[in-house]
């Protein structure tokens, strides 16, 4: 059974939102759409803060059905929630704030251990303070530890790093990322940012115009010429590897997947271990022959299986090394010079990678 | 003159008066002012405007309808017969009736605004850690609208205090059951009692001013707590 079904129909005067989406029961779900898109309302539905029309059920239980007359108030679902601003009760220290929901979940219910979600997210020297006194990464990183500590069974976050500037969110990425490889919550994540979606995404829902345009796997939505993801400036494929091992000469680290090996500059990661690699189109170029006399390193075999227009001098192209879909934006000059069509066979040249996770 | 001989039965029947009405006031006037606070209703605006009345009528309006409506032969005079309560015009339970009435909207107006300053934020908060609706009013909008109390009760008791229209209106002039402090200086000075009125009203401003100071130190306090 998929972890939540939801069918959710409201208007408010120009606004209406018409979603129906399934969603599986783990990893983390990124809402994603431009502002104005009812990514937020959907996310606010699936809490009960808003009331829609429609059926919306987690798990096996079903938390509104209007058919039957069904709607569990917010306070009897099992999620946690955490809004855009860290929206910290500003009567309660630190402490209080996170017993505020820990301290009602009975004992035999607490899946999640005070000290271990205050030290995943590395609040603990922050207890005694006021929120007041807290730096804005500070406070978003308490209130996702006090949405942690109700031990939801469902994590809804509403961009939870929009509100924040740059240095705060580089803060807390990686608490992010660790949310993700230590804890069997499936989350729900609103977000606008590509950036976020690439690093965070197992699963996306694609939302324009209160409509769900598309559901699917982060990899592939990302990559797919017909969404608008694809076209964006900083646009390019998420690839889930793994670490094959370390060169010690070169120090350099080899990262497999399906279609090939790509090296990057030593990472600190022990064989085996997943890893995410986002490879921008605008790092890629495309060459027919296999070329020894350059400094790039990676190199991959590829086949063309989709070409698009990016703007007058640009094309974007969607290629596949085994089944990892990669994309490359070249100019429509390099794109004539090559003969481009689906189908060919080149040689993908990878000028930079970024490691996610 | 000394102080034994300053007739303070006024001053505990006013004291009386006005921490009952406070407490009378802040009973009903909380829900009342959470309602209006929240409520996307059509009906808020005539609602409000009645909650305001008591602010623009003179006393004695206010005062002659609670007559018409409170005595033997009004719609709640009957009531009150029925249940063998007999009427309340011209005794304490009436003027707290009419205190009541005549400072709501002293009370009810704090309150309001402290919740509307709120917003939904913290109460959808408290809901997301499973607070029911009650423990998220109890918990979070009573501590974080704590400055809005305290105003509405001390404005609330000290209207109470100064009031003198609707009391002369509804309760007369009883000792001990309605004599309240400001008709007795009223009376002091018809009888050009001199003594007496100084000590009366020099207490009461003393008394004015000191609650006033009071409300806005200690609302301050509170705020900065909130903060």
């Amino acid at each position: 059974m998929s972890g939540v079904e939801a069918r959710l129909r409201l208007r408010y005067g120009e606004f209406s939102l018409q979603a129906e989406f399934e969603l599986p029961g783990r990893g983390i779900t990124a809402l994603f759409g431009p502002s104005g898109s009812g990514k937020t309302t959907a996310l606010r539905c699936v809490a009960g803060l808003e009331r829609a029309r429609g059926y919306l059920r987690f798990e096996n239980e079903v938390w509104q059905d209007d058919a039957a007359g069904r709607f569990v108030p917010t306070h009897r679902r099992a999620i946690g929630y955490v809004f855009q601003e860290a929206s910290l009760f500003p009567h309660l220290s630190v402490r209080r704030n996170l017993e505020f929901g820990w301290k009602r979940i009975p004992p035999a219910q607490r899946r999640v251990v005070f000290d271990d979600a205050v030290a995943l997210l590395g609040v603990g020297h922050l207890l005694q303070r006021q929120p007041a006194r807290l730096s804005g990464g500070e406070r978003q990183r308490v209130a996702i530890v006090r949405a942690l500590l109700t031990s939801p069974r469902l994590l809804l976050m509403d961009e939870p790093l929009a509100a924040l500037d740059h240095r705060s969110k580089l803060e807390i990425l990686p608490y992010l990322e660790r949310l993700h490889g230590e804890l069997a919550i499936p989350v729900l994540y609103v977000s606008h940012s590509p950036d976020e979606v690439a690093r965070l995404a197992d699963t996306m829902v694609l939302m324009e115009r209160g409509q769900v345009r598309a559901v699917g796997p982060a990899t592939e939505l990302l990559v797919r010429l017909d969404l608008p993801l694809a076209h964006a400036d900083d646009a390019g494929a998420v690839i889930d590897a793994v670490v094959g091992g370390h060169d010690g000469e070169y120090h350099l680290t080899h990262l497999d997947f399906d279609g090939g090996r790509i090296s990057v500059p030593s990472a600190a990661r022990t064989a085996g271990a997943p890893v995410r690699l986002r490879i921008h189109a605008r790092d890629v170029s495309l060459a027919q022959a296999l070329h020894r006399d350059t400094s790039i390193l990676n190199i991959l075999p590829v086949e063309v299986t989709a070409i698009d227009e990016a703007g007058p001098a640009q094309l974007l192209v969607k290629l596949c090394a085994g089944t990892t879909p990669l994309l490359a934006r070249i100019t429509r000059r390099s794109g004539a010079a090559l003969a481009l069509h689906t189908g060919q066979r080149l040689f993908a040249q990878i000028k930079s990678v970024a490691l996610v996770e | 003159m000394t102080l034994t001989q300053v007739p303070l039965e006024p001053v505990w029947l006013t004291l009386k008066l006005a921490t009952l009405t406070t407490v009378l006031l802040l009973l009903v006037g909380t829900p009342v002012a959470w309602w209006l606070a929240r409520t996307r209703s059509w009906w808020k605006h005539p609602i409000s405007a009645v909650v305001a009345l008591p602010l623009v009528l003179p006393p004695t309006v206010l005062g002659f309808y609670l007559l018409l409506l409170l005595g033997p032969n009004g719609p709640v005079g009957h009531l009150t017969t029925a249940l063998g309560l007999g009427t309340l015009p011209f005794t304490f339970a009436g003027l707290v009736v009419g205190s009541t009435l005549y400072s709501f909207p002293f009370v009810v107006q704090p309150l309001q605004n402290a919740f509307e300053a709120l917003g939904s934020r913290p109460l959808e908060v408290a809901a997301t850690l499973r607070a029911t609706p009650w423990q998220a009013f109890t918990t979070v909008a009573v501590p974080l609208a704590l400055p809005g109390f305290i105003t509405g009760a001390v404005l609330g008791f000290a209207h109470t205090v100064g009031e003198f229209g609707v009391v002369l209106m509804i309760g007369g002039n009883i000792p001990g059951e309605t004599k309240v402090l400001s008709v007795a200086i009223y009376d002091h000075v018809e009888a050009l009692e001199w003594d007496q009125t100084h000590w009366l009203a020099g207490g009461m401003l003393l008394f004015s001013f000191l609650v006033v100071l009071a409300m806005y130190l200690v609302a301050r306090r509170a705020r900065q707590v909130a903060l």
